[in-house]
């Protein structure tokens, strides 16, 4: 009678689970679609914006090295891991991590906060990408010159102290107030950037997979070609090759700095989109057999030939305005003194600068003395010195080298363009992270259509966002940028490695990718799993945990629009608090999903135990 | 002798020029001499005249002095009724003002090449529409893409009636019988053809009961 009762119960989940299977899982169109959909999330704006910055920090040329090794003992085995259990569990984040152990919920629900934390502001720098597209069709570019002050006699005092493209970023755009405290008003002209760019998004994601799979075709291929297109124009520009050869100097010492590689394990962990959730989605809805161990490597090593081929063009853009700004100085000087002293026109060139500056010095010492301090000591190095990374690359430098080039205006539209597919693609890939475990839960799904919680997803974050677009907007972005993720995406990967490897056993995950993929696993991936990649995550880990400790209070960067430069000031207290809740609110869901989930199973069983 | 007092006594009705005229017309720049001064003698001089009817500037009334290589001098006008006086400096500073542009346009240069050094220019503001473009090429941007929107949700809503018709259409079939999908427990064969239907997982442990023989 037993063994009978048990053959009933098992129908009855049996055809349960078939009902569940009929409603199928939508999938990627073919195996194409799941590659570009990866490479699209994984390229981003970081590609474009912090690897340049960081090869230039950490030595050149050398920084590869580092980089290289990090990305075989971390970024592959990390990647692959991810891809392989969105594709065996074939759930979203929340359900994934509850298959492989009911108490690791908290895991699911960690990358699903993180990633609304990302889409939230994320979506803010494609209003800018939007904001500049379309003020590159005027003649000249709005950020080439300086407008006119109230009486029309000279330029905008604050646009005289720095230059016009800051101006323009700082002023024109962001509006931007001189401390987080002056909160401001919401900036109508950014809000409506931002809601376009919320539109877009919708659009991309409206029908799931169905949609998203056409639409990276396009967000993966186009910067590709815009990149070829500037690598093309950069190398030919004047002066690029001096930033060519001045970045990719190797600066071997470096290699002794341990910041280096610790800037080198952050760049590929973060550069990949790891513990997002957004891989996991991706590959949940891959055909079971399809071969995401190829993927993974193909996917990690797109993603940093694109660093690198990006810093090349970024690099030879910085030759370029360095070369210029140097010679416009040298220029300065040479009229400075032909005014000065009634020279001849073209009696002062570059190659005579200096002697003639002697002569002088000699023949007038008193007038010379006099126009010292106005005589600024020109110099390519200090031009080339200064490293810029952030929004302020991508918008202030980029713009300042665009607006020296022929046909300006074809070559802005072209890419803001390329900034806009980069930030879509990501986009789709938070937004996918933040969906798919919503539209697995059969709370929500029955209910709503997936059009409609599409649409509440991107309607809150529109208007959450709406506080970046306000005055003091930029100053909320830094912190979202710089403390949302960081420390709970390495927690959150660590607590995932050590579930694979060690909760849901090694061995059993090994040898589901067998019956996935149809071959045995690498013994190299099995040892970084277990022992590699979670050494090196605790120690950034502690690295991050000690640097955020010794550094006391936590400062930031504020423009002053007198002085024309950006200032040094402390967060006010409640800054520090919204930080810490960013921070808390992700990482306190590891724990608080595990005492959940037990404290369910003890009431479960005390409730069996007295009906029974 | 005499102009050089006037210079001294009324420096502030005096005028330093700059020209840069390599700068402005590089190899078709023309050389500063007697004949060029002249010109720019006539030029403030029908200035002046053009500025108030009343005056009648002559060209000896415009005095240059101090010309140096750089192509840099000091000029003032004289007032021919009352001699040895200097027209103010605010009235020609006015003067030239006004017909800055014809002057420039003498000497093929522009308010940055032909300096005035007290007489700031007023800039030219920059051509702006009534409409800014950017607001323009937004509109465009947005109708296209909530055209888009509205045209993807319509056609989703009209697929689920579909399939509901459709699945309602199936079930009144199998009410029928007419279905041939052969069904066994309530369950499709097709989904039943896994492992888990074949092989039953109770039985095979039974079987490690008996003894091999």
């Amino acid at each position: 009678k037993h063994l009978q009762e048990r053959r009933q119960d098992g129908a009855a989940e049996g055809s349960a689970r078939q009902q569940e299977m009929e409603k199928s899982r939508p999938l990627w169109d073919n195996p194409v679609q799941f590659v570009f959909a990866c490479i699209s999330y994984a390229v981003g704006l970081g590609n474009v914006w912090r690897f340049p910055y960081l090869c230039q920090m950490y030595g050149g040329g050398g920084f590869l090295i580092p980089y290289f090794i990090m990305l075989i003992v971390e970024g592959m085995p990390l990647l692959y891991m991810e891809l392989a259990v969105g594709q065996r569990m074939r759930q979203g984040s929340i359900g994934a991590w509850k298959i492989i152990s009911p108490y690791l919920c908290g895991v699911g629900v960690a990358s699903v906060v993180v990633s609304f934390f990302l889409s939230m502001y994320y979506n803010v720098i494609n209003a800018w990408a939007f904001w500049y597209l379309f003020h590159s069709f005027q003649d000249p570019l709005p950020w080439a010159t300086c407008p006119l002050n109230s009486n029309r006699t000279g330029y905008e005092e604050e646009c005289e102290k720095t230059s016009s493209t800051q101006y323009f970023w700082y002023r024109q755009t962001l509006n931007i107030s001189p401390s987080l405290e002056v909160s401001g008003a919401v900036q109508w002209e950014q809000a409506l950037c931002l809601t376009l760019a919320w539109l877009v998004v919708y659009l991309c994601i409206l029908r799931g997979t169905e949609s998203t799979g056409k639409v990276v075709y396009v967000t993966a291929s186009l910067p590709y070609c815009v990149l070829i297109i500037y690598l093309i124009r950069g190398l030919t520009l004047h002066g690029a090759v001096n930033g060519l050869i001045y970045m990719f100097t190797p600066k071997l010492e470096q290699l002794s700095n341990p910041k280096t590689w610790i800037s080198a394990a952050t760049q590929i962990f973060f550069s990949l989109g790891l513990g997002f959730g957004s891989l996991i989605a991706f590959a949940s809805y891959n055909e079971p057999s399809n071969n995401c161990e190829r993927h993974a490597i193909i996917v990690s090593l797109i993603n940093s030939a694109t660093s690198i081929f990006a810093s090349i063009v970024t690099f030879s853009i910085y030759g370029f305005k360095a070369t210029f700004n140097y010679e416009s100085c040298i220029n300065k000087v040479i009229l400075l003194l032909l005014n000065a002293f009634d020279l001849e026109e073209g009696s002062l060139t570059a190659d005579n600068l200096n002697e003639m500056k002697d002569y002088l010095m000699a023949t007038h010492p008193q007038e010379y003395a006099q126009l010292l301090p106005q005589l600024k000591n020109c110099s390519l190095e200090a031009e080339l010195d200064t490293a810029v990374q952030g929004t302020g690359l991508a918008f202030i430098v980029y713009s300042e080298a665009i607006k020296n080039m022929e046909v300006s205006q074809l070559y802005s539209v072209l890419y803001f363009v390329m900034l806009l597919m980069l930030g879509i693609g990501s986009m789709l890939g938070n937004t996918a992270a933040i969906l798919t475990p919503l539209t697995d839960s059969k709370v929500i799904a029955t209910r709503f259509p997936k059009e409609v919680i599409s649409g509440v997803v991107c309607f809150i974050n529109c208007i959450i966002g709406l506080i970046f677009t306000m005055e003091a907007g930029n100053y909320w972005f830094d912190i979202f940028n710089d403390y949302a993720a960081t420390l709970s995406l390495l927690l959150i990967v660590l607590v995932e490695t050590i579930a694979v490897c060690y909760i849901y056993g090694l061995r059993r995950f090994e040898k589901d990718l067998h019956t996935m993929i149809g071959r045995k696993l690498n013994w190299y991936w099995k040892v970084m799993w277990a022992f590699a990649s979670p050494l090196l995550i605790i120690s950034l880990f502690i690295f991050y945990l000690t640097d955020y400790i010794l550094t006391g209070t936590l400062q930031y960067q504020a423009w002053d629009g007198t002085q024309g430069q950006l200032v040094t000031k402390d967060y006010p207290g409640y800054a520090l608090a919204v930080i810490g809740l960013l921070v808390a609110s992700s990482t306190m869901c590891i724990p608080l999903g595990a005492l959940v989930t037990f404290v369910r199973k003890r009431l479960k069983r005390e409730r069996v135990s007295t009906v029974a | 002798m005499f102009a050089f007092l006037l210079f001294v006594s009324d420096a502030q009705n005096a005028f330093k020029v700059r020209l840069s005229i390599k700068t402005a017309l590089g190899d078709n720049a023309y050389a500063w001499d007697a004949n060029e001064e002249y010109l720019f003698k006539a030029m403030v001089a029908f200035t002046m005249r053009r500025y108030s009817t009343k005056t009648t500037t002559q060209i000896s009334n415009v005095l240059l002095c101090n010309v140096t290589d750089r192509v840099s001098f000091w000029f003032v006008v004289t007032d021919s009724s009352k001699n040895t006086t200097t027209v103010p400096g605010s009235e020609v500073e006015a003067a030239i003002r006004m017909n800055r542009n014809r002057i420039n346009n003498a000497f093929l240069l522009s308010d940055k090449t032909l300096q005035f050094l007290k007489i700031s220019s007023t800039l030219a503001p920059p051509v702006e529409p009534s409409t800014p473009v950017w607001l323009i090429v937004f509109g465009v941007v947005l109708c296209l893409i909530v055209a888009a929107i509205v045209f993807l949700v319509v056609a989703g809503i009209q697929q689920r009636k579909k399939k509901n018709k459709e699945s309602t259409e199936r079930e009144n079939l199998e009410e029928k019988g007419e279905v041939t999908i052969t069904i066994e427990n309530g369950i499709p064969c097709e989904t039943l053809d896994l492992k888990a239907g074949h092989i039953n997982g109770v039985f095979s442990a039974d079987d490690e009961r008996f003894t091999s023989l």
